[in-house]
């Protein structure tokens, strides 16, 4: 699984009910499903992931969070996941507000534009990043809004959302030491556990 | 699937309807494919649409060109499979392929029931099917499964029967019929009305058959089964004869009104004419949530089942923001519902077609259904 899910599994009470934005092949639903007895729904647009994430018997949605979240109706899940999709929206301000409406808690992940290595390319070499985690070109990315751990932090106390925890995902394993002093240069993925 | 026999149930205990009047005993036809475990835990009920029947997969023999009319969903490794599913498949009570019916004699009178037959609602047909169910020793079904007018049955189960039914599987149906599927339903009863050989619906006893009403009713109903697209790919303008040059006083053919027509005959020629307008009153009168304020959250908090809902892009019928306001209320009653928009170019009938991504998903679901046994 990836890191950054496997970082906000510990966030999620066993038996909760959990809804997953951009659920993708449900692995991460199953798995919380099979070890948290947690009840999930997922939202996606992929045609295959939504055939993916079904097989494994996870409830998916075909529904664009983009578009409309205004049918899920309020405080009805415990968490709202959205995991490296925030950079992916339309209205990411949107999409956080929506989260906290329908979730008593959010959790956001997303890649951190602030890390040392895309300040380099940025500043030394004059290109736009591209990485592992985003592996996209400029003009041909499903990446659109991309922020970094200040930028995001910022956002949340503009919109009077509490940060509960703050986790990071850098490429200094063993020792995240660097990153968790200073996330914003050293995390390539940022994690957040959010509230109202 | 090969070739599958029919069978006859007959039931001999009254059944209430909904309207008030009740049906001493009825007969109802059905096929199975596949056999029922021992726990008989893997049995799935198909709900048929307007015009469908129990005949949904194989053949009837060896000659028979023409396979049952949901054989490219039901089959040995197909979404519904038979080597895994006890796959029940009936035709409706008031229908004409060998359930009592309009065309049934009514023991009372010992002539054709005709005009006089009670019109049925789907939690009739429900009501019906749970006495199939009782026959065939299922106590719950894994799954109730229907396109269209069968989705609304399934739908109904779920609420008439919560504790029988498992998964609950609504392909291409809505909550109600909108207007202006009211609309097109009234100009298809009109048509076979206004034939003179209907004579007022007593036709079996005058020895005529409203051929040109049903065949008219059957087209309206054909052109909201298609989409625009598929239309335009399938005929185009082409013409079947004659041409629009200068100077052509001939009349010319499209090609679409030949199909029309075709299909339109191939219909009055298989189809009861009283069967065809209980069946669309019973699909105007189908609204979920009636008895329940008109709150189809208050509805579904009544049912047990997991959902599987599925629309098409380009129908028109039963468009996919009608399936959007099932799956809305599903959620919002907090019950278990994934839900696929399939995009596809056929409109309403692309429930019946092998589309691929559509079978995918529905296999995928399946995959679920009575996995737990």
């Amino acid at each position: 699984m990836r890191l950054d899910l496997s970082h906000i599994q510990r966030w999620i009470d066993p038996g909760s009910r959990v809804l997953d934005l951009g659920c993708g092949d449900g692995v991460f639903l199953e798995s919380l499903r099979d070890q948290r007895q947690v009840r999930g729904t997922g939202l996606e647009i992929d045609r295959e992931y939504i055939t993916a994430a079904i097989a494994r018997g996870i409830n998916v949605v075909e529904q664009n969070m983009d578009e409309s979240l205004a049918n899920f109706p309020d405080h009805s899940f415990d968490t709202v996941v959205l995991a490296l999709a925030l950079q992916a929206v339309n209205y990411p301000d949107r999409v956080l507000e929506e989260m906290l409406r329908i979730g008593r808690e959010g959790i956001v992940t997303f890649p951190n534009f602030g890390h040392w290595r895309c300040r380099l390319m940025l500043g030394i070499g004059g290109h736009m990043p591209i990485s592992k985690l985003m592996p996209y070109t400029w003009y041909n990315t499903p990446n659109i809004h991309f922020c970094t751990v200040k930028d995001f932090e910022e956002l949340c106390q503009e919109k009077g959302i509490r940060i509960l925890a703050r986790d990071v995902v850098g490429n200094t394993r063993p020792t995240p030491l660097l990153s968790n002093k200073w996330p914003n240069l050293f995390a390539t993925t940022a994690i957040y556990r959010i509230t109202r | 699937m090969g070739i599958v026999t029919p069978q006859t149930a007959r039931f001999d205990e009254p059944l209430k309807l909904v309207c008030g009047r009740e049906l001493p005993s009825y007969e109802l036809v059905y096929e199975t494919y596949g056999t029922l475990n021992k726990q008989h835990s893997n049995a799935v009920l198909i709900c048929h649409a307007l015009s469908g029947n129990h005949h949904a997969a194989g053949f009837h023999g060896p000659e028979d060109k023409k396979a049952g009319w949901w054989d490219e969903c039901i089959g040995p490794g197909k979404p519904i499979d038979t080597d895994r599913f006890f796959v029940v498949s009936l035709n409706n009570l008031g229908g004409c392929h060998g359930s009592t019916g309009p065309s049934s004699i009514n023991p009372a009178t010992g002539k054709t029931w005709g005009p006089d037959f009670p019109p049925m609602r789907t939690t009739d047909w429900v009501h019906s099917q749970a006495r199939l169910a009782d026959l065939l020793e299922i106590d719950c079904w894994a799954a109730v499964i229907g396109g269209s007018l069968g989705g609304m049955q399934a739908m109904r189960w779920s609420l008439e029967f919560p504790e029988r039914i498992q998964h609950c599987i609504v392909i291409a149906a809505a909550l109600k019929l909108s207007a202006q599927n009211l609309a097109f339903n009234e100009v298809a009863r009109q048509a076979i009305e206004a034939d003179p050989e209907f004579v007022g619906g007593g036709y079996q006893d005058s020895n005529t058959i409203p051929a040109q009403g049903l065949a008219l009713a059957r087209m309206i109903g054909h052109i909201t089964y298609l989409s625009d697209d598929a239309m335009a790919n399938k005929f185009g303008r082409d013409l079947r004869s004659g041409s629009l040059n200068r100077g052509e006083t001939a009349d010319a053919e499209f090609q679409v009104q030949s199909y029309l027509r075709h299909q339109g005959s191939q219909f009055s020629s298989n189809f009861d004419a009283n069967t065809y307008i209980l069946m669309t009153r019973a699909l105007d009168y189908f609204d979920l949530a009636l008895e329940y304020d008109g709150n189809a959250v208050e509805a579904f908090k009544q049912s047990q089942s997991s959902f599987f809902v599925v629309s098409f892009s380009t129908d028109w019928r039963f468009s996919p923001q009608r399936s959007r306001e099932i799956v809305n209320a599903l959620i919002e009653a907090d019950r278990p519902v994934s839900y696929a928009e399939i995009e596809a170019n056929e409109g309403h009938d692309a429930f019946l077609l092998p589309i691929p991504r559509y079978l995918d998903v529905f296999h995928a679901y399946m995959l679920r259904v009575g996995a737990s046994d």
